[in-house]
């Protein structure tokens, strides 16, 4: 039987092997030397490198994303940790104008390999700033590279390929990822960049989710299951750069294409694989689309609106539905209890 | 000769001496030149001169070894001129040639010459100083002796990341000095209306490492102290210094022009800057015939620098998509 890790002791394992690897390797960030250790993400680094391989720093998430990318400049790897994607709001300056920039504007005399770790908040009252998903962004510009796994096997190989990248990498955490258990080969390896994962196969309508609406997604498509439809449900792993290839062949097939961004919907992410795939499309093809993300409102805490916010399993499920049989009624599944959502507990 | 220029002369060599007034000579005439060509509309690129502030990079650069490296800001030829960078490929990024320092993609606030230490310049104000202090990071993690040198101006002070950089290279104990060219405006804006405090090594002193004001722009004592305390640095493991070094923009903030007419500073305010000049200072004490051929040589340099860029194609059109990733 292989062997199960959890997400976050995938992340750990492959920081660890990345540091044994390659001396360059370097792990910054509020607390990833503390005892929580990010969540158990950097468990037993301190101990197995040292202080100046793995090391606490002021919250001074501009200049520290500064710093990072300095040291890279000078030929060191650092791997710069946030447990809340919201701090990096303080951090975009050195992230868009330097990290992004460097490269290009120096004609090709500098690059900056660095990995930026960054977790999305979500349930238990994370509220407007432990919540914001902002892989959008960061898609938008130039120069950086985007990836947000889902599956702990996913974690560890793109977490190796970005650090082993010579070019800035935005790595994107969603907090209930955290907890997903699933097959994690002990030894060191990568996974290729800019290629997405057919989850599951279908015939009926392409539903991609992405982060941790993947989960929500594969949730969906079981529901799905009794009302007869196929879903094909595709994660795309990888934003930057992004695999449209795989998205393409399985809308030729299904003519339906359904997006579930871990994110707003306005100028989001679907609304860029939506556009990508029309524009290839449209003259071969009438394709039916739609979008699903996050509510256009900032995220409430109380938990009867914050459910509200998010798409879930049996709303994408319903959506999914109209989009392939409009001349129907409605239908929206009734909750079953192996595919609720796990929501978790806690401060962090 | 007065006192100070005594204590100056006495404390360098002659080489050093000609060293000092090739550098300053080299920017002045460099920048003079651009000035001159810029309503031409060849150079299609803003440019912030240094004319008036060149003896704080010269100073500084003129006190480090090769093998160190500087980050700095828009207003940059100057750094980069003072610490080696290639006059010709400067002048051709200016001309948005693909021989240009960076193949015509960075203009004149992006200037970068890693091969010689210069690691770039940075538009948007205090932008490169943690990215000074992080390659100080990355050479004490690899027990490098080099050491960085932050070069930025008045108005980063004000920049929180100013602040959040000095902390961490105090905590870090990190092989950088920070130096301020203080020219008494963001713009056109004084500093007396931007900052609370009036010293800037007030502001500074705090967060625990050695802080020095230079006054009168005087190229000896930038040097000598830079040369002291980067010996320190190198030699006795010590961390940062802040340096901060008076000075004054002669001509506009962007552009080739002065700008007194706009009445937010004074040319009486300008004077007795322009009166100091470095440059000349330096020259009285250099021999007519070797000045003259120092002149010369720069002269035929500058010259053939804007001939290269003048002849220098224009990148393709496949070199919009090249170096978005290293590949």
């Amino acid at each position: 039987m292989s062997r199960e890790q959890t997400f976050t002791e995938a992340i750990c394992e492959a920081t660890h092997q990345l540091m044994e690897e390659d001396d360059s390797v370097f792990v910054m960030g509020l607390g990833v030397d503390d005892p929580k250790a990010i969540l158990g993400s950097t468990k037993g680094l301190l101990d197995a490198f040292g202080p100046d391989r793995i090391f606490d720093t002021p919250l001074s998430e501009d200049a520290m994303t500064g710093v990072a990318i300095g040291a890279a400049l000078a030929g060191r790897r650092p791997i710069h940790v946030h447990i809340r994607m919201d701090f990096l709001m303080l951090a975009m300056n050195q992230l868009i104008n330097v990290a992004a920039k460097n490269h290009y504007m120096y004609g090709g005399q500098q690059y900056v390999p660095i990995v930026i770790r960054a977790m999305i908040g979500k349930s238990w009252g994370q509220g407007a700033q432990h919540s914001q998903a902002l892989h959008s962004f960061f898609a938008h510009v130039p120069g950086i590279k985007v990836v947000m796994p889902t599956t702990p096997y996913d974690a560890k190989g793109c977490l190796v390929e970005a650090v082993s990248d010579d070019n800035p990498v935005v790595f994107i955490e969603h907090r209930l990822l955290h907890y997903q258990k699933g097959p994690v080969p002990q030894k060191l390896y990568r996974l290729d960049q800019g290629k997405a994962r057919v989850v599951v196969p279908g015939s009926d309508v392409t539903l991609i989710g992405l982060s941790y609406m993947a989960i929500e997604c594969f949730r969906a498509q079981k529901y799905l299951e009794s009302k007869g439809v196929k879903a094909e449900v595709i994660d795309p792993v990888w934003l930057v750069p992004f695999d449209l290839d795989t998205i393409i062949k399985s809308v030729e097939k299904t003519g339906h294409l359904c997006v579930v961004d871990n994110g707003w919907t306005t100028c989001g992410f679907g609304a860029e694989i939506i556009s990508q795939v029309i524009e290839k499309l449209q003259y071969k093809l009438h394709i039916k689309v739609h979008r699903m993300g996050f509510a256009s409102v900032t995220c409430p805490t109380t938990t009867p609106l914050e459910d509200l916010f998010y798409p879930n399993a049996r709303t994408i499920a319903s959506s999914v539905y109209r989009l392939l049989k409009p001349e129907q009624s409605s239908w929206i599944p009734e909750e079953r209890e192996d595919l609720k959502s796990v929501e978790f507990k806690g401060p962090f | 000769m007065n006192e100070q220029d005594k204590v100056g002369l006495g404390s360098l060599n002659e080489l050093e001496l000609y060293r000092l007034y090739e550098s300053l000579y080299r920017i002045r005439r460099t920048e003079e030149k651009i000035a001159d060509v810029y309503p031409t509309d060849k150079i299609k690129s803003p440019v912030h001169l240094s004319i008036g502030q060149e003896a704080v990079s010269v100073g500084v650069c003129e006190a480090l070894e090769p093998g160190d490296y500087v980050f700095g800001t828009y207003r940059g030829h100057a750094l980069y001129l003072a610490k080696g960078g290639d006059l010709k490929k400067m002048i051709a990024e200016l001309y948005g040639k693909v021989t240009g320092c960076a193949k015509g993609k960075g203009g004149s606030m992006h200037l970068v010459d890693v091969a010689n230490g210069v690691m770039g310049t940075s538009a948007v104000v205090a932008t490169t100083i943690p990215n000074a202090v992080g390659y100080a990071l990355g050479i004490k993690q690899q027990n490098r002796r080099n050491i960085v040198v932050s070069f930025f101006g008045d108005g980063a002070i004000e920049e929180g990341v100013f602040s959040e950089s000095i902390n961490f290279a105090v905590l870090k104990n990190l092989p950088i000095i920070f130096v301020c060219e203080n020219n008494n405006y963001a713009i056109h804006s004084d500093i007396a209306r931007r900052q609370s405090i009036s010293e800037i090594t007030d502001q500074v002193k705090p967060y625990g490492l050695p802080v020095r004001k230079i006054v009168d722009n005087d190229i000896f004592a930038i040097k000598n102290y830079v040369h002291s305390i980067a010996t320190q640095i190198r030699q006795n493991n010590m961390g940062p210094v802040f340096v901060e070094c008076m000075t004054y923009r002669w001509l506009e903030h962007v552009g080739p022009g002065s700008d007194f007419q706009l009445g937010y500073r004074s040319e009486d305010e300008a004077k007795k800057w322009m009166e100091t000049d470095q440059l000349l200072r330096l020259q009285q004490y250099i021999k007519d015939e070797d000045r003259l051929q120092i002149e010369h040589a720069i002269d035929e340099e500058i010259e053939k620098a804007f001939e290269f860029a003048e002849q220098s194609p224009f990148p393709s059109e496949d070199e919009l998509y090249t170096e978005i990733f290293k590949v």
